[in-house]
């Protein structure tokens, strides 16, 4: 840049380096600016107030599922009978897609807690449906298993297991 | 606006674009090469500044209208949800709101400098027109989007405002009651000022394309107000202008930030924080600053209709500005006539900026009256003036006036020698 135009026989050195000090803080001063109008597209506070609920699990008999709203999203609360948590910690490791044991999805057995949106491309799968007689998406067929493991179809990995706590034995929170 | 360029590349894929769509010499020419005056000073940074400002408030305001709700019952929560909640909403929405007077401030500045320079005559004249158009369009939308937070400075603006077309005779009442959407300000106003005040800024894009292609095609004025006579009177616009352009940015963006980060209210209204009340009008009600001159004007006739209509003539006779300015000597630094008028005309309308204001009584009254007969006076005795004044001697050309430092006004002899440097 400097080498042919030339301060008039001055060092050319001295040019290049205001042109780059100059043009650095410019960009500096632009990324500075810019990021706000970015960052306001991220969740805004409001929202991430509302991001943990509460739910009683007392009116949920064995065989029942409820599902909550977190997030905008469903959450399946299944209380789920002992034949599905039998066949849930029957399945060899080798038989998953994505290998995850059913202990460490349902803390309490009776209990499944999970994010009820397909992994494939984010539609509601439908519950006790399907080969394994867990969850089925309708949109493009992949089947969840009864700990909600994908077993079959084009979705890649388990249906999610948000964070939760026992508040006491009938009371959870999710988030 | 190409027409300057001689833009060579040996890039295959530059070439390649270049021949479909000649995009690249369009820019060389446009803002490469184009030959421009050699002695512009800093008034004539407000051009740019006005585009980047214009850009400005588009692009915040596309934010504002990602976390806004344009309903009577949420408008105004909204604005507080973009205050509080939403990550640097604070700094979005005060931009926007400070950009507008901002935005004001650098074009009112770009119409005072063409109007003591004599942009605006011969061959300018559409390119005048081009910028009231913009600015009747910035009065428009800024107006709308003050409506928006929907305060009692908003609603009771909003009414006023529109009430100012219930003068027209017959169809008055017919005109409000349409512009309304209902009987009253309300939630179908609200809607549609806020879809026109989206709308608005596109407009004026497109209006300042033509504004920018009048001006390319003869160029810029400049301080002495004298045509080019030839290349040795021009410079390309990159590097000298956009570096000059650039530093102007850097001033008033250090001033806009001042305002922004310090004193981002100074320029509203207290009562714009409390939420639009049909049943209640704030005690004293007045539009944003940059409207006070004309709102003087408006209060200053006692009959309604002749109120609004020196208020619109205020602004329209504008438009002819040209052909009332009968002199052939653009630049005021050349007419010490027009010099001093125009310097009284400048301190008129801060006067009467100043009594907008102001409540309507006692000694402003009679103020406002004087200021306003100053503000058409300015305009009737214009075309005398060209008659009878006796215009200093014009230099020869830009460059011996350039050159020879000891010619023109005090502060521009700087310039030239700084110009001499380069």
């Amino acid at each position: 840049m400097a080498e042919d135009k030339g301060g008039g026989g001055h060092d050319p050195s001295r040019r290049d380096f205001l042109y780059v000090a100059a043009g650095g803080m410019g960009a500096v001063g632009v990324a500075g600016a810019v990021w706000p109008m970015i960052d306001q597209m991220n969740p805004s506070r409001d929202v991430l107030a509302l991001s943990s609920i509460e739910v009683d699990l007392s009116g949920i008999e064995e065989g029942q599922s409820i599902t909550v709203n977190w997030r905008g999203k469903p959450v399946f609360i299944r209380h789920r009978t002992a034949k599905e948590i039998a066949e849930a910690r029957a399945v060899p490791m080798a038989d998953l897609p994505d290998p995850e044991g059913d202990e460490a999805r349902a803390r309490k057995p009776e209990w499944l807690i999970m994010v009820g949106v397909c992994t494939h491309l984010g539609c509601v799968p439908l519950g006790q449906q399907g080969e394994y007689n867990g969850w089925f998406c309708p949109c493009h067929g992949s089947h969840y298993d009864t700990s909600g493991r994908i077993r079959k179809g084009p979705a890649p990995l388990n249906l999610p297991v948000p964070d939760y706590v026992y508040l006491d034995d009938n009371n959870i929170k999710i988030g | 606006m190409s027409g300057h360029s001689s833009f060579e590349s040996n890039n295959a894929i530059v070439k390649w674009i270049e021949y479909r769509l000649p995009i690249f010499s369009f820019i060389h020419g446009a803002v490469g090469v184009y030959p421009t005056p050699k002695n512009l000073n800093y008034w004539w940074s407000m051009g740019s500044l006005a585009g980047i400002m214009l850009v400005l408030q588009i692009v915040t305001g596309i934010i504002l209208a990602m976390h806004y709700t344009p309903h009577a019952d949420m408008a105004f929560a909204s604005t507080e949800h973009i205050m509080r909640d939403v990550n640097y909403g604070w700094l979005m929405r005060y931009m926007h709101a400070n950009g507008a007077s901002f935005f004001f401030i650098v074009v009112y500045i770009h119409i005072l400098r063409g109007m003591y320079y004599g942009s605006y005559k011969a061959p300018r004249e559409i390119l005048w027109w081009m910028g009231i158009i913009i600015f009747i369009l910035m009065m428009a939308s800024a107006f709308m989007g003050y409506v928006l937070p929907w305060g009692q400075m908003s609603f009771w603006g909003a009414t006023v405002i529109t009430s100012l077309f219930s003068a027209v005779p017959l169809i008055g009442e017919s005109i409000v009651t349409f512009l309304w959407g209902g009987y009253s300000v309300d939630q179908p106003t609200l809607n549609r000022f806020y879809s026109l005040h989206y709308l608005l800024p596109f407009v004026i894009i497109g209006v300042v394309f033509v504004h920018l292609w009048a001006l390319h095609h003869h160029g810029s004025n400049n301080p002495l107000g004298i045509d080019r006579k030839g290349p040795q009177d021009s410079i390309p616009f990159h590097p000298y202008y956009t570096v000059k352009d650039l530093y102007g940015l850097g001033v008033f963006g250090t001033i806009f930030a001042l305002v922004l980060f310090f004193a981002p209210n100074y320029m509203g209204h207290p009562d714009n924080y409390i939420p639009a009340n049909p049943l209640v009008t704030p005690a004293h009600i007045v539009p944003e600053w940059y409207f006070l001159p004309f709102y003087a004007i408006l209060r200053a006739i006692p009959d309604k209709l002749f109120g609004v209509i020196a208020m619109f003539a205020s602004l329209l006779i504008l438009f002819v500005l040209p052909w009332l300015d009968t002199s052939k000597v653009r630049s005021a630094r050349f007419r010490p006539v027009y010099k001093m008028l125009f310097w009284a005309f400048f301190i008129d309308c801060i006067i009467l900026g100043y009594l907008g204001g102001k409540p309507p009584e006692g000694i402003f009254i009679v103020a406002g009256r004087m200021a306003t007969a100053f503000y058409f006076l300015f305009f009737l005795i214009l075309p005398f003036i060209g008659w009878f004044e006796r215009p200093k001697k014009l230099p020869e050309s830009i460059s011996t006036a350039v050159l020879d430092s000891g010619g023109g006004g005090a502060p521009d002899g700087a310039t030239a020698k700084a110009e001499e440097r380069g």
